[in-house]
C-alpha cells in the first residue's frame, strides 16, 4: 500500500501532553490546573435561549456568514467596547470558534514559503495551522523579563523580506500577558513600515483585570491591515458551543468567507442564538465571572510566589506562568514529578515552544477550594525539593 | 463606597468566615485596610451581620415556613410603616416586605407545624387592626434560597488537560 499521509500533515507534531492527559486520566483524585477552559457552566439564560431555539425548530444551517442579527449585535459591542468599526454585512464572520477563524485567516494570507511571525511563549494550534498552510512559523521571543511582552526590538530580529503575517495574542494563552496602548504602538510602526498583516487572536479579550483591553485595529493605521479574531468560549463560559468570529477590512473578509463556506458552511445555529443572548444579556454574569477570576488570580499568583514558584502578575486570561528555576527540575520534569506525587496537573512550558521551557502553565479556572488545596499540594512538593 | 468596598461586600456575602489577611490578598489592598474597611461597613449598617444558610429540611429539623400575603389599610401620615414595625417585631417573622399587586404586605413565618403557623396566623396577625385579608401558603419545598441552590448537581466531565 501507498503511504496516503500528507507531507503536511506529517509535518505538524502530535499534541505535546499525550503522555500526560492519558496518566492523569489514570489516576483518583488529580486536581487539574491544566485545562484552558472556565469551570464554569455557560450561564442559564444563554442556555435557554439555545434550548428554545431547538425547540422552535432552529436547527437548519444558517446563512455562511451568520444570523443577521448577531452579527449587527456584535459590530455595535465592537464598536462601543473597543472602537473597532466592522460592518456586519461584509467585515464580520460568524465560525465555529476561534479555533477555525485562525485556521481561515492564515489560510486566506499565507502562500508556500511566506514566514509568518508568532510571539513566543506561543498557543499550540498557531503553528501548525501555518504549516498546514505551506508557510514557515517564526517564533518572536517575548521574554519573563518584559512580563511576556511583545516588543520591538524582538520583533524587529525576526522581520526578514519573506516576513508576511505576524500573529499575536494578547491577553495571552499561556502567560497572561497584556499589551498596553504604548506597547501595540511600537508595533504597530514595524507592521506598517514592513508592510506586514496583522492577525490578533483576543479570544481572552474581556478577561483584562488591570486596566482594560486594547485592540490593535484600534491603533492608527493598523484597520486596513488586521484580522481581528474573538469568540464567546472563555468570556461566556461556552467553550463547547463552539462559537468565535472574525472581523477584517472586506477584501480580506470575502477571501476567508469562500473558505469558511466551504469548509464550514455555516457555525451551529442554536449556538449562534446563545451567542446574541450572551452579548445582549451575558454582562452581568460576564463581570462575575470576571471578578472571580481575578480574585482567584491574587490568591494564586501570591501563594505561587510565597512557595518559591516566581511568578509575574498575569493581567489577563487564567493562567499563571510560574518559573521552575531553581528547583533542580526541567519544566517537564516538575510537572510529571508534581502529577505523579502529590495529583496535580500543569502543562510544562515548554508544550508553547522552545522560548517558554522552564515555566509551567498553571489555569486558575477552578474553584478557589481546589485552588487552595492545589497550592497546599504544591507546597508539600516544593518543601521536599530543597530538602 | 468604591470599588473594592463592592468586592469585600460580594466575597464577604458568599462567604463571610474569609478572614482579613486572606480577603487582603483577594482584593489587592492591606489587611490593616481591610478591617478598617469591613468596620466602616459595619458601622455603616451596610453589613446586616454574618449569618449560615442552613438547609434545614437537610438537616432533619421539621420547621414548616409559610409565605402570608396581608391586605392592609394604610394610616393617615405612616402609611403601611407604623403596622409593619409591629409585625415584625415576633420572632415568628422571618421576613416582611411592602409589595405591589393584589396585597400589600409580604411575610415569611417560621413554626414548628403547620399548626403552630396557622395559630400564629389566625391569634396575632389577622386579628390585627388594619387588617383586612390574610392569605397563607406553606412552603412545600426550597429549592434556592439567598442565591444557593439546593439542588446536588454533577457537573459535566472536564478533560485532565486542554489548551
Ligand atoms: C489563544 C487561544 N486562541 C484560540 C482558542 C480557541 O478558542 P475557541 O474555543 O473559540 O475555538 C484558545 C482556546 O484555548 C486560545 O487559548
Amino acid at each position: 500500500m501507498r503511504d496516503f499521509i500528507s507531507e503536511r500533515a506529517r509535518a505538524i507534531p502530535p499534541s505535546g501532553i499525550r503522555k500526560f492527559f492519558d496518566l492523569a486520566l489514570s489516576m483518583e483524585g488529580v486536581i487539574s490546573l491544566g485545562v484552558g477552559e472556565p469551570d464554569f457552566a455557560t450561564p442559564w439564560n444563554i442556555c435557554e435561549s439555545g434550548i428554545y431555539s431547538i425547540e422552535q425548530g432552529g436547527t437548519s444551517y444558517t446563512s455562511n456568514r451568520g444570523l443577521k442579527p448577531l452579527l449587527e449585535a456584535l459590530s455595535r459591542y465592537l464598536r462601543e467596547h473597543y472602537s473597532l468599526a466592522y460592518a456586519p454585512e461584509s467585515e464580520l464572520i460568524i465560525t465555529t470558534g476561534v479555533s477555525e477563524a485562525l485556521d481561515i485567516a492564515i489560510r486566506a494570507v499565507v502562500n508556500p514559503g511566506d514566514e509568518v511571525l508568532v510571539t513566543e511563549p506561543i498557543y499550540v494550534s498557531y503553528p501548525p495551522c501555518v504549516t498546514l498552510a505551506g508557510g514557515r512559523a517564526v517564533p518572536v521571543p517575548c521574554p519573563a523579563d518584559g512580563q511576556f511582552r511583545l516588543k520591538p526590538d524582538c520583533l524587529m530580529e525576526k522581520v526578514t523580506g519573506k516576513s508576511k503575517v505576524l500573529i499575536i495574542n494578547f491577553p495571552n494563552n499561556p502567560t497572561g500577558a497584556v499589551m498596553r496602548r504604548e506597547d501595540l504602538k511600537g508595533i504597530a510602526d514595524i507592521v506598517t513600515d514592513h508592510d506586514l498583516l496583522l492577525i490578533s487572536d483576543e479570544v481572552y479579550a474581556e478577561l483584562t483585570y488591570d486596566g482594560s483591553h486594547v485592540s490593535p485595529a484600534a491603533i492608527g493605521d493598523l484597520h486596513e491591515r488586521t484580522i481581528t479574531l474573538n469568540g464567546f468560549s472563555k468570556a461566556y463560559a461556552m467553550t463547547g458551543w463552539r462559537i468565535g468570529y472574525l472581523c477584517a477590512p472586506r477584501e480580506l473578509c470575502d477571501a476567508a468567507l469562500k473558505i469558511h463556506q466551504y469548509v464550514m458552511l455555516c457555525a451551529p445555529a442554536m449556538a449562534q442564538v446563545a451567542a446574541l443572548e450572551a452579548i445582549r444579556n451575558g454582562e452581568e454574569e460576564k463581570d462575575r465571572m470576571v471578578r472571580e477570576y481575578r480574585v482567584r488570580r491574587n490568591l494564586f499568583v501570591e501563594a505561587l510566589n510565597r512557595i518559591g514558584l516566581e511568578c509575574h502578575v498575569p493581567e489577563g486570561a487564567f493562567y499563571a506562568f510560574p518559573s521552575v528555576e531553581g528547583t533542580g527540575l526541567s519544566d517537564t520534569e516538575f510537572a510529571e514529578q508534581l502529577l505523579k506525587e502529590e495529583r496535580v496537573a500543569v502543562v510544562p512550558g515548554s508544550v508553547f515552544g522552545d522560548g517558554a521551557a522552564g515555566h509551567l502553565r498553571c489555569a486558575y479556572a477552578v474553584s478557589r477550594k481546589d485552588l487552595g488545596e492545589a497550592v497546599l499540594r504544591m507546597e508539600r512538593f516544593m518543601g521536599r525539593l530543597k530538602a | 463606597m468604591d470599588e473594592k468596598d463592592l468586592l469585600l461586600l460580594h466575597l464577604l456575602e458568599e462567604n463571610s468566615r474569609l478572614g482579613a489577611e486572606e480577603l487582603a490578598a483577594m482584593t489587592e489592598i492591606s489587611p490593616a485596610d481591610v478591617k478598617c474597611r469591613i468596620a466602616e461597613l459595619e458601622n455603616e449598617r451596610i453589613i446586616r451581620r454574618y449569618a449560615t444558610v442552613v438547609d434545614w429540611e437537610k438537616a432533619g429539623d421539621g420547621e414548616v415556613s409559610a409565605i402570608i400575603e396581608l391586605k392592609v389599610s394604610p394610616e393617615r401620615d405612616f402609611g403601611y410603616d407604623r403596622i409593619a414595625e409591629r409585625i415584625a417585631r415576633f420572632n415568628q417573622v422571618r421576613a416582611l416586605r411592602l409589595i405591589t399587586g393584589a396585597y400589600d404586605l409580604q411575610l415569611v413565618v417560621t413554626g414548628k407545624n403547620m399548626q403552630d403557623v396557622a395559630r400564629f396566623v389566625s391569634e396575632h396577625i389577622a386579628p390585627m387592626d388594619r387588617i383586612r385579608e390574610t392569605a397563607t401558603h406553606i412552603i412545600m419545598k426550597t429549592y434556592k434560597e439567598n442565591g444557593d441552590s439546593f439542588f446536588e448537581r454533577e457537573g459535566a466531565e472536564r478533560l485532565p488537560y486542554s489548551f
